[in-house]
């Protein structure tokens, strides 16, 4: 039985992994490279990335339709599996751990908002938000309930995803991405669904929150007006990432 | 531990949101589970009694002397053995009549009896001394107690008018039975001095018959004759279990489809859990975890069904195997562990093979394409792909058992392919029938009902193949019972053709009463029928001497026979032989057969093979003086007559006041003939019940998928609704749709069913019974059954259409509003 504690899962015969510290970044991703078999051929959307992010900062990762960002974030969070390249996070070489140990990452060290929310729609706004907290074995009620202010969802507890607004439905996710107090967030176009004054008023919560957790805060999105908003912007073309 | 339990919450979470989902799973687990166990608690209560009727005289190797010429010998001859120093102990077995049923009584001798019999056990629970001295006992079961409605200490009068000693039950006493002193039962049996077998005490040591003492009067009764009837009543229990089996498997169709559209409704929330963190592991363990629980809720809730079910056809699967077999079956039910056991396993069972394919997709999802829909519906041309190739296997395991299989079970084999083979191609010919139609159509609405229609087809072609196998197994068993009952009406009508039947109770009553008769203007003929019981192979087969008269030339049916069969009989050295020892010892016409006589062996040639339905052992017909010639001891006491009809009664009633008690048993045609007819009815009720219930479930499988479909069809009508089709129109549609597919599936039921029942008359009924019957169709039945398919849509449809009909706009609008 696996340890479901993220220090005890690296594999032995693994790289040495770089020291956490103040100095050196969160997240750290070397060489990444991703192809996918398309009825045309190969496509290679990754071509050798190279990142990182310390801890407490937040980045913008920008680019066209198609450029890969989301399949860079899917990567980085342990849903897809990489062709070549190293991911570290939080000291831990995310491209050698299983499919259990990238579940173990995920609820414990990450928070995922996707730009369709993906609540489950059986659980109320409440249970949602707790949700990845209660299976994390991290969930805190006064930490939910300050949560919750925070997003304006104090009368909406009981509320299933259906009967929310979609700037609500994606504060639920925000919450519970954030009910864990993770290390790093994961955005992957969180306001796409949204107009911009619910967009601007979701990226702002979740701008607070990266500041009040410490955690740093990795977006991908299209618009360069919201990707001001965060420390550092990069862009992704061709398989290969720039400054813009 | 943690994450699985949030994890099975969250599972969970899901039925409550969607109560009706969860009300048909369930539903269909427990009606399987009810089918199922119904059908063994009736097989399991039926052996039972077998068993313990069985051990009545011992622990599976109790012999007994018995009359060498059947029926009862004199008790002097126990008194001889006993002086002669035999370890034996006498018993008198009989039938007495007590309100409307009949029982067996047994007469013992406590005191001589061995101890390893179960009836010695009886004898110490009891008190020997009560049972022994005046008033005497009359030791019965608890069950028989019942069935006599009758408490401790009451003394029923037989319809003979005798008063029975003060009951006493007592849990170890076998069912049916009612148990007296020897001397007892000689007087309320009406045989004083007359003994039925003497048991022989195993453990010392008597090896061989004691033909010294008293001559060749009694022979050794082997224990096997004992088990003959659990091995008669083998086929009878097997097509049950072969019916219930059936049932299940119908049941679990809702199951699959009800969990499969479950999985497909959760597939959202499935892949968030994972991009949360919960690993595929913790998900299928909590899937499982889930699954058991509802095993265990459905499973309970159909063993209590099935008990239900079962005790209700009791009655009907007693008087069957009273009827068919002389078999006595307790008429309480009393079930212990292991069944309740068994069933929660196949609940378990079904459920896991029913929801196999959800786990194992859930194992292998990719956690990615969050937002894409079910692949089901994508993968669908791949999915009929495999069941094509699925239904080729099917129906070559139907032609593998057809060519090669010689057994009951290769029959089951031939139906199961057939069934198993056909359904899958259910959706392919609907598939087809819908293209088209969309080809076919030309206004938009009638293009976009076809076309819907397509899309609806996955997700409702379990519930129409769990449609199509009851449709088909109603058609095929009705079609194989009608039959059966026209061929059984015509022969029993052929057979039956002497106007009275009776049996004397001994040979001088009979010589006595033959006599009388002779004087009888009104009696045309006396028939002698004659029987003497041999073995040929292990199995028990009865000579019937009859004198070949005109009756028999005119009326007794034959399947074949050689030219002048009944001279080639009446000159002896030919016989009759019963159809399903002819099967059973591949006889022909023309062939020998080698027939173990009192003496020797006589080698007779066959000349006739004649139909003896319902009959489980094997007969031969032979000349009334060859069985004589060949069986000097045969009992002579029964007889049929031929009377004039308007005389009958009067005759019936002459007898009976001139003879008394000297006859055991008299009846008229009439009365044969409707007892026949009410053991056939009895028998097949059973049949008639499980077919209903079969369709019921599939009734169910329908509802069950269509409230499933009922929430992801909003989302494909608010699109045809708001271009400007009214919801009343929208329902019309979906009912016409519905009704569609079970016409459809009714069309293909209708020759399936055919073949089922060929494969019945020609294969299983040959296999379990030994006879063959005619096959007959019947179009005014066909036509029920379409009725029926189109009913059970209809009920199965109206509760999701008149829900579609009310949907309020404000919930079609939420469709585009929620961007679903």
């Amino acid at each position: 039985m696996h340890h479901e504690s993220l220090n005890l899962i690296i594999q032995p015969g693994t790289k040495a992994p770089p020291a956490c510290t103040a100095l050196s970044p969160l997240l750290r991703v070397v060489g990444l490279k991703k192809t996918y078999a398309t009825p045309q051929g190969p496509l290679a959307v990754l071509k050798g990335v190279d990142l990182s992010l310390n801890a407490g900062s937040s980045l913008a990762l920008m680019g066209e339709s198609g450029s890969g960002k989301s399949t860079l974030l899917h990567l980085i969070a342990g849903l897809d599996e990489a062709d070549d390249g190293e991911i570290w996070l939080n000291g831990v070489l995310v491209t050698a751990l299983s499919d259990f140990e990238r579940a173990a990452l995920r609820r414990e060290t990450l928070g995922v908002v996707f730009q369709q929310f993906n609540l489950i729609p059986s659980l109320t706004t409440g249970d949602n938000i707790a949700f990845q907290a209660r299976i994390a074995g991290r969930f805190d009620p006064a930490w939910q309930d300050e949560l919750i202010c925070r997003l304006g969802l104090k009368n909406l507890t009981d509320r299933y995803p259906e009967q929310l607004s979609v700037g609500q439905q994606q504060r639920v996710a925000i919450g519970r991405a954030f009910a864990t107090r993770p290390r790093l967030l994961l955005a992957d176009e969180p306001t796409g669904n949204l107009d911009e004054a619910s967009g601007d008023d979701v990226l702002q919560l979740a701008l607070e929150l990266v500041a009040a957790t410490g955690c740093a805060f990795l977006m991908v999105t299209h618009s360069a007006r919201l990707a001001a908003k965060l420390e550092q912007q990069v862009h992704l073309s061709s398989g290969v990432l720039a400054k813009p | 531990m943690r994450q699985a339990l949030w994890t099975l919450a969250t599972l969970v979470s899901h039925w409550r949101r969607h109560p009706a989902n969860l009300a048909t799973l369930l539903i269909g687990l427990a009606i399987a589970t009810a089918l199922w166990s119904g059908v063994q608690a009736l097989n399991e209560q039926a052996r039972k009694s077998y068993d313990r009727a069985a051990a009545v005289f011992g622990t599976g190797g109790a012999r007994s002397l018995v009359s060498t010429r059947g029926g009862l010998f004199p008790q002097d001859l126990y008194v001889r053995l006993r002086l002669a120093g035999w370890k034996v102990s006498p018993v008198l077995e009989g039938t007495v009549r007590i309100g409307a049923n009949s029982f067996r009584l047994i007469g013992v001798e406590p005191l001589t009896l061995p101890h390893e019999t179960q009836l010695a056990r009886i004898r110490d629970d009891s008190g020997i001394d009560s049972f022994l001295k005046s008033p005497w006992r009359t030791i019965v079961s608890p069950e028989t107690l019942l069935d006599l409605g009758e408490a401790d200490g009451a003394t029923p009068v037989t319809a003979s008018g005798q008063r029975l000693p003060p009951l006493k039950a007592l849990a170890n006493a076998p069912p049916g039975l009612l148990i007296v002193d020897i001397g007892v039962a000689q007087v309320l049996l009406e045989r004083p001095e007359r003994l039925s077998r003497l048991i022989m005490n195993e453990r010392l040591g008597a090896a061989a018959p004691p033909l010294a003492v008293t001559g060749d009067a009694l022979r050794l009764a082997e224990p096997e004759e004992e088990q003959d009837l659990a091995r008669l009543t083998d086929s009878f229990h097997l097509n049950l279990t072969a019916f219930g089996l059936l049932a299940y498997l119908v049941g679990l169709f809702i199951v699959h489809a009800s969990f499969g559209l479950a999985f497909e409704q959760r597939l959202p929330m499935v892949r968030n859990m994972r991009a949360v963190g919960v690993s595929a592991r913790t998900l299928i363990a909590a899937m499982f975890c889930e699954l058991s629980m509802l095993a265990l809720i459905a499973g309970s809730a159909g063993m209590a069904c099935g008990y239900l079910i079962a005790a209700a056809l009791l009655p009907d699967v007693a008087a069957s195997l009273e009827g068919l077999y002389g078999a006595q079956v307790a008429g309480r039910l009393a079930l212990d562990a292991t069944w309740w056991i068994a069933g929660l396993g196949m609940a378990a069972l079904g459920a896991l093979a029913a929801a196999a394919g959800g786990l194992f997709k859930a194992f292998h999802l990719p956690v990615l394409s969050v937002a894409q829909p079910f692949a089901w519906r994508e993968a669908q041309q791949k999915h009929m792909r495999r069941q094509a190739v699925f239904a080729g296997f099917g129906f070559a395991a139907s032609l593998a058992a057809l060519l090669y299989g010689k057994s009951l079970y290769a029959g089951f084999i031939l139906i199961a392919g057939v069934l198993l083979g056909a359904a899958p191609l259910l959706p392919l010919a609907l598939a087809g029938a819908l293209w088209l139609g969309e080809k076919s159509a030309t206004g938009t609405v009638t293009r976009w009902f076809w076309a819907d229609s397509r899309q609806q087809l996955p997700g409702l072609s379990l519930a129409l193949m769990a449609l199509l196998l009851a449709l088909a197994t109603n058609v095929g068993v009705g079609t194989m019972v009608e039959g059966f009952r026209k061929t059984f009406t015509q022969w029993l009508d052929q057979r039956l053709a002497a106007e009275v039947y009776f049996e004397a109770a001994s040979d001088p009553d009979a010589r006595r009463i033959e006599a009388w008769l002779e004087k009888r203007p009104e009696v045309e003929a006396i028939l002698p029928v004659w029987k003497a019981k041999i073995r040929l192979e292990g199995r028990p087969v009865d000579v019937i001497g009859l004198r070949p008269h005109e009756t028999y030339r005119a009326h007794f049916p034959m399947l074949s026979a050689a030219e002048a069969a009944w001279d080639s009989v009446r000159r002896g050295g030919a016989v009759l032989v019963s159809e399903q020892l002819a099967q059973r010892l591949h006889l022909e016409l023309g062939a020998m057969v080698d027939i173990p006589t009192s003496g020797d062996h006589w080698r007779a040639e066959v000349v006739g093979v004649y139909p003896d339905y319902g009959n489980p052992k094997g007969q031969l017909r032979v000349d009334l003086d060859s069985l004589v010639q060949h069986w000097p001891d045969v009992q002579r006491t029964s007889y049929s007559l031929r009377v004039a009809p308007n005389a009958v009664s009067g005759l019936i009633g002459a007898l009976q006041a001139e003879f008394g008690p000297k006859i055991a048993r008299i009846i008229d045609q009439a009365a044969l003939k409707k007892l026949s007819t009410s053991i056939f009815e009895r028998t097949f009720a059973v049949t008639a019940a499980l077919n209903t219930l079969t369709l019921l479930v599939s009734a169910i499988a329908l509802l069950a998928s269509l409230l499933t479909l009922s929430n992801l069809r909003l989302a494909q009508l608010a699109p045809v609704w708001a271009v400007g089709v009214t919801r009343r129109r929208l329902s019309e549609l979906e009912l016409l749709r519905i009704l569609f597919f079970a016409a459809a599936t009714a069309a293909l039921a209708l020759p399936l069913g055919l073949v089922l029942a060929w494969c019945l008359v020609a294969v299983v009924n040959v296999q379990a019974f030994g006879w063959r019957l005619p096959f007959y169709v019947f179009p005014g039945q066909w036509a029920q059954i379409f009725a029926l398919a189109l009913l059970t849509a209809l009920v199965a449809s109206i509760a999701p259409i008149v829900r579609l009909a009310r949907t309020a706009p404000a919930d079609l609008l939420k469709v585009f509003a929620n961007e679903r």
